[in-house]
């Protein structure tokens, strides 16, 4: 058995158990003294821009047993095709596919609903898996409903090579990563047309935060190129706070607006501010929605777009999620309600389209590829990297 | 002194506070707005999860959205 040169198929999703920790707190109930409805969700996505597409199907099962208890499932789906300028840089076009399953159980008892849940995400170079414990608790007259959780995640994460002219694991290189959240949540009732949400959490990673993939770029005169490519080195820790406050106001007219903020800090020197306003208007059998969502983010302290020698850090990274950047988001949605007559045990079905076009520019990301020449002083004239994308998603509910 | 004064005064007022019982300033027949579904802050938790999923995995910043996916397709 022959092991290839290191044959890098892509930069991989890293941040997995770091999302993951978070993905079953969107099961929790919006209020503790209620289970949320049964419901089916069959669900179509697609994301396409960068020279990415990832697409596939997610299916959400929720269902009360007894008076007191609700489980859900869910069954989600990436089949991704890239050739991002990452992969096109270092790498070579790659397509492969995540699966995750996540399972969730809420017990209600009085006013406070317990739920615990447990997600697995496997792809050919990442596992990750995650458990959940939340509690949330209805108080000064329903008005207030607070929830505390916590989240414990182990992430495997492995890097492919070519052996014998097939793709598999490096032997030599398995890595772990262990996360912890901490969230507090409180949904207040201010009038009876305007309600409050504030969500705070605390998130710590430990072990290989890195992509095993990606490349920093230095500048190297003695090549054609100009150019030299060398592994990325992280910090082994990683702590990120994040405070936000949903405000959701009620038109007379019946319809809705939403305006949140997010602040974001962490350990690694980012900070971002997020924003967005919505717009819910009901029509007949209709329901459309509006959203625009604002993001901007300075870069981490060890990203470099372009770093001046070899080894000049100790800690170097040029992933594009710690470069400075802002993005824009603009998103319509239409959902329309109709019943089944021969299926009355089906309380409602609905039927989803939401288009979103995300814009990214970045301030200090170039564009650079495998065939581009830096020639001396040029850094400066090379373009700065934009990303444009459609985000689609075509969903079926079933509320029974 | 004066500030000690008012201190001990809002620590009193607090304390009493405390111990009496928050009428409900919003009666639960005066909720109906608020039960309505275009009130959610969450109405489509599949949608919901997936969009904080494809942020997140392109953002530095995740957390505190009440929502979110793990996942990849990050490049």
């Amino acid at each position: 058995m022959q092991l290839s040169p290191a044959t890098p198929r892509r930069p991989l999703a890293l941040r997995i158990g770091t999302l993951a920790a978070f993905a079953a707190l969107s099961s929790l109930p919006g209020a503790a003294g209620v289970l949320p409805e049964d419901e089916a969700d069959a669900m179509y996505h697609r994301y396409e821009g960068g020279g990415v597409t990832v697409q596939g199907p997610s299916v959400l099962i929720r269902k009360k047993i007894g008076d007191n208890f609700s489980a859900s499932y869910n069954y989600y789906v990436d089949m991704i095709s890239s050739a991002s300028i990452d992969v096109l840089l270092s790498a070579s076009p790659y397509k492969e596919t995540r699966t995750q399953h996540s399972v969730s159980l809420d017990y209600q008892h009085g006013k406070t609903t317990y739920s615990v849940g447990y997600i697995h995400s496997r792809e050919p170079d990442y596992t990750a898996d995650t458990s959940i414990f939340s509690l949330s608790q209805d108080m000064f007259g329903d008005l207030t409903t607070v929830t505390l959780s916590y989240s414990r995640g182990w992430d495997r994460v492995y890097r492919d090579i070519k052996i014998d002219g097939a793709i598999m694991n490096d032997p030599a290189f398995g890595q772990r990563v262990d996360h912890r959240s901490y969230g507090v949540g409180v949904t207040q009732v201010l009038t009876r047309n305007l309600i409050l949400g504030l969500n705070f959490q605390a998130l710590t990673d430990q072990g290989y935060l890195a992509n095993p993939y990606r490349k920093v770029v230095f500048l190297d005169p003695t090549v054609s190129n100009g150019y030299g490519l060398e592994d990325q080195v992280y910090p082994g820790t990683h702590t990120s706070t994040a405070g936000s406050a949903d405000l959701k106001y009620y038109l007379r007219y019946r319809a809705a607006l939403d305006g949140s903020y997010r602040y974001y800090t962490d350990t690694w020197g980012v900070v971002a501010h997020t924003v967005q306003l919505g717009y819910t208007q009901p029509w007949r059998h209709w329901i459309f929605d509006g959203t625009f969502r604002y993001y901007k983010q300075n870069a981490a302290n060890f990203y470099g777009d372009l770093f001046p020698r070899r080894d000049a850090q100790n800690f170097m990274a040029r992933d594009r999620e710690l470069a400075a950047f802002s993005s824009y988001t603009v998103g319509v949605g239409a959902s329309y309600e109709f019943h089944i007559p021969r299926a009355p045990w089906i309380q409602k079905n609905t039927l989803n389209l939401h288009y979103d076009r995300l814009m990214i520019d970045y301030s200090d990301f170039h564009a650079i590829y495998n065939n581009t020449v830096i020639g001396p002083g040029a850094q400066d004239a090379l373009p700065l990297y934009r990303l444009d994308a459609n985000i689609i998603q075509l969903f079926y509910s079933l509320y029974f | 002194m004066r500030v000690v004064r008012v201190l001990f005064a809002l620590g009193m007022w607090s304390a009493l506070c405390a111990c009496a019982p928050i009428e409900p300033w919003v009666k639960p027949y005066e909720r109906e707005h608020l039960a309505d579904p275009i009130m959610s802050f969450n109405r489509d938790p599949i949608s919901s999860v997936y969009l904080e999923h494809v942020f997140g995995t392109r953002e530095g910043a995740h957390g505190a959205t009440g929502a979110a996916g793990g996942g990849c397709g990050c490049n």
